[in-house]
């Protein structure tokens, strides 16, 4: 140890040099920023939180895959410009946003909450994510929702169905583009009365979680105002795989109608089960026994094969769709991967470019100017025809498809075919709805 | 702790090993275990500079486990697999279910942040209340059986509690969605929120979230309050896991698995002792699900899957069971690679492997590839298995072998500990 000397002087220079040592490199972000990671370089991140793995697996890597076309139309490097040429609004020129160079990190939902969570705060305290997207399950949007709201980024919802999530758990920073139960509900209703009368008795099959529950009462309600009549309503376990036990009493009750208030792997099983128990071919009633289910997707078509034709569902959103907005996707997507999109590789892409533009119309990316940009925006050519972004709740106001199993498919992504496109008047509903009840949006939180 | 105490256990647990008793005490910590609980002081107080180590920007940035997020859930499931090590480390009984407690002190919390106060200590005490008397009788039935059967009733539990909070109880859980506290919330003891401002957990006015960064060159440290707030909670836990450890009663239940039978025969009965370990286990579970919530206010019955609940038996093998930081250990690398390992995706390795000719970059990605972001459970597999089969002991016995390796020959050997394996 050297020896030391302690003069007046040299106390005063050692703790001069330092105390401006300690000062210097210390920066407060609270006082340096105006929102959460405002991007200050040539880059902005947005986090892509998908479920990688998991029961959804599949889907996450079709959002995935649209998140990517997405950053590359945004930023001008991809082999066109997708629906950037059919968007109503032109704010987005194809050089990033707000001439910022677009860059994203991507993270695994698992389809748990816990895990999304941990993700997407990972993408917002580490990446520096302005915005987050993505997800296949409504649990995991709420959290995730709640979460962003938390910290003050902007949340632009991925594949959500459930009424909660813009509805008792709706938040400011939240936005959900995806249609929802009610929605499913209201536009099936009609085309169901068409083909088969108002005059039936359903039986509901109801997966034991929050989606399941939001979707039956959706349908039921819609249908029982139409006339039909609710037999009964059970709630199967979500982990079911086989669902013999639960159609074996629908042999025995005089139900003539089965909705299926399943998703993914439930529906795939139950469908099959269903079909197998010859329940397309009985006779009820003097009518015709028929299967609905409330939320098709093309990966659950996909499994549950040749049982899906004639099958009536609803979904967000169709490849087959002709309009010019849908076929410039199709056709951006299809080149790059070689196949087409799925409904939810088009709400992920639609939410980027519509966050995009929010961020250009509104000058900033702060998220209150974004919500502010983003509330009771009306925009066109995205695909779903004439949209409204409500400001009352943050939900999309747009046409419903009907679908239903295609009898004769030509490939394995040609499985449904559009029955009806139900109009936005018949889906739409006041803000305090009963099915929606209960939550408050807030303001929107800028962070920092 | 008296002599007499002493005496009486060894007397009733020769086997086990006697713990290290000598004159010179601090804290009650006799000076090896001080030691180790300096060095565990150490590195919590100064994890946010450990843990960035690479600087901002750089290449190897990616790795870096530095933001408050990721340091929060390394003490939290340090807390978790401390506590699950008592159980399973000392008594030898195999809990299959110990993410139920979890999930309970988790619900437990939130819901005292929704009806009290959003400040954490009601929530983190009554979490710890709660895990504890759902442990009681969980275990006064489970205890029953051991081996085996014992796992399976506590997965049984688990997986029950699971269902319960996924579906049937949905209007107290939230079912899938999940608890968040909001607006409306009653908060009694709270006064109103300003207009337009969210509910925080907070300490006595310190937001979880608060903190600042300190940047020194190109290197971003973050200062964040709920991880000193979840840290020091740990080091309490680690505390008083030494003490259980060193304790006459840490003595019977090394007893208890090194041979019930004679336990027995010796005229005790090994089931107060048991239960009285898998309550305590069960409530720094619950501590640990307490402080999740503190620290990010959600939660979602997925934190009770059977997933979850071998995660931790996991961590504690890993780490090394039946040692006081290995646990901790084992729950900081199982965090890590879920959270920064599965963040790396095949754009990032294109960058890596950028350097390299056309056709060998896309060769190494596609080697790489399998291993990393959804891949990370395949990572983890192949280094569990690899501790097993290589280090028994787990990682503390990995970082024996090395410490021995610079001592000299028998020197090592002497100072080496076995694991109550």
């Amino acid at each position: 140890m050297s020896k030391s000397n302690f003069t007046r002087r040299g106390v005063l220079r050692t703790g001069a040099v330092g105390g401006a040592g300690l000062a210097l490199p210390t920066i407060f972000t609270s006082g340096a920023s105006a929102f959460t990671n405002e991007p200050t370089g040539g880059t902005v991140t947005l986090g892509f939180n998908v479920p990688q793995t998991g029961p959804y697996a599949d889907e996450g890597a079709d959002e995935l895959r649209a998140f990517e076309l997405a950053v590359e139309h945004l930023n001008g490097t991809g082999a066109d410009s997708g629906m950037l040429d059919t968007f109503s609004s032109k704010a987005l020129k194809g050089n990033g946003i707000l001439g910022k160079k677009v860059e994203y990190v991507t993270g695994d939902t698992q389809t748990k909450s816990d895990a999304a969570r941990a993700s997407a705060r990972s993408m917002i305290e580490k990446d520096g994510a302005v915005m987050v997207s993505g997800g296949s399950s409504s649990g995991v949007a709420v959290a995730v929702q709640a979460l962003c709201q938390e910290a003050g980024v902007i949340f632009m919802a991925g594949l959500t169905h459930s009424n909660d999530t813009t509805g008792k758990d709706r938040r400011a920073n939240g936005f959900r583009h995806f249609f929802n139960s009610y929605m499913s509900g209201a536009a099936l209703a009609p085309v169901l009365e068409a083909r088969y009368g108002s005059d039936r008795n359903a039986y509901h099959l109801t997966a034991d979680y929050n989606w399941g529950y939001t979707t039956e009462e959706a349908v039921r309600s819609s249908t029982e105002a139409m006339g039909w009549n609710t037999v009964n309503a059970v709630k199967t376990p979500l982990t079911a795989t086989d669902f013999s036990a639960y159609i074996t009493p629908i042999l025995q009750s005089d139900a003539d109608v089965l909705v299926l208030n399943h998703y993914g792997g439930n529906m795939v099983n139950s469908l099959t089960n269903a079909v197998q128990f010859g329940l397309r071919d009985r006779i009820v009633n003097g009518k015709n026994f028929e299967i609905v289910v409330p939320l098709y997707s093309r990966l659950m078509a996909k499994g549950a094969g040749a049982n899906v034709k004639g099958i009536f569902g609803s979904t967000n959103w169709h490849w087959s769709l002709q309009d010019a907005g849908s076929q410039a996707f199709v056709r951006s997507f299809g080149t790059k991967y070689g196949f087409p999109p799925s409904q939810a590789a088009h709400t992920c892409y639609v939410q980027t470019l519509l966050y995009a533009d929010a961020v250009e119309r509104a000058g900033s990316f702060n998220p209150c100017a974004v919500v502010e940009a983003l509330e009771d925006f009306e925009f066109d050519g995205l695909g779903n025809g004439k949209t409204l972004y409500r400001g009352d709740d943050h939900q999309c106001f747009k046409d419903v498809l009907v679908v239903k199993g295609k009898e004769n498919p030509t490939s394995e992504f040609d499985l449904l075919e559009i029955v009806e496109v139900t109009p936005v008047e018949q889906v739409t509903y006041a803000p305090d709805h009963p099915q929606f009840a209960g939550g408050e949006l807030g303001t929107c939180n800028p962070g920092a | 702790m008296t002599d007499q105490t002493e005496q009486h256990a060894t007397s009733a647990a020769p086997a086990a090993s006697s713990a290290t008793q000598s004159s010179t005490k601090v804290l009650g910590l006799g000076p090896k275990d001080f030691k180790l609980m300096f060095l565990v002081v150490v590195l919590t107080m100064a994890a946010p500079f450990l843990l960035n180590p690479f600087p901002e920007g750089s290449a190897m940035a990616q790795f870096n486990a530095g933001y408050p997020d990721l340091m929060q859930r390394f003490v939290i499931f340090g807390i978790f697999a401390i506590g699950f090590n008592i159980l399973f480390g000392l008594t030898g009984y195999l809990s299959f279910g110990h993410a139920a407690f979890l999930g309970v002190g988790s619900y437990a919390g939130i819901w005292m942040m929704k009806l009290l106060t959003m400040n954490v200590i009601p929530a983190i005490v009554v979490s710890v209340a709660v895990a504890g008397v759902f442990a009681l009788i969980v275990g006064y039935i489970s205890l029953r059986r051991s081996g085996i059967y014992f796992s399976i009733l506590t997965l049984a539990f688990a997986q029950m509690s699971y269902s319960l909070a996924y579906s049937v109880l949905t209007p107290i859980t939230g079912g899938e969605t999940g608890l968040q506290p909001k607006v409306a919330d009653p908060r009694i003891l709270d006064g109103a929120l300003e207009a337009g401002a969210s509910p925080r957990a907070n300490l006595f006015g310190l937001e979880m979230g608060a903190g600042f960064e300190w940047q020194v060159g190109n290197w971003l440290f973050t200062f964040n309050a709920g991880y000193y707030v979840a840290a020091v909670v740990m080091l309490v836990a680690f505390y008083l896991s030494i003490r259980i450890f060193r304790s006459p009663f840490g003595m019977m239940l090394r007893a208890v698995k090194s041979n019930q039978q004679r336990l027995s025969y010796t005229g005790l009965s090994p089931k107060p002792y048991t239960l009285a370990a898998f309550v305590i286990s069960g409530m720094y579970a619950g501590l640990a699900g307490g402080l999740l919530v503190a620290m990010d206010t959600q939660v979602g019955a997925e934190r009770m899957f059977w997933t979850a609940s071998g995660e931790v038996v996991l961590m504690t093998i890993l780490g090394g069971a039946g040692t006081l930081i290995g646990p901790v250990l084992g729950a900081g690398l199982i965090k890590y690679m879920e959270n920064i390992l599965s963040k790396i995706n095949k754009d990032i390795l294109h960058e890596w492997f950028f350097f390299l000719p056309d056709g060998f970059e896309n060769l190494m990605v596609e080697l790489v590839y399998p291993f990393i972001g959804k891949g990370w459970h395949l990572t983890l597999g192949i280094i569990f298995m690899l501790v097993v089969i290589f280090l028994p002991g787990g990682l503390v016995e990995g970082g024996q072998k090395i410490a021995g390796m610079f001592k000299r020959g028998k020197d090592a050997d002497a100072s080496k500990t076995t694991p109550a394996e």
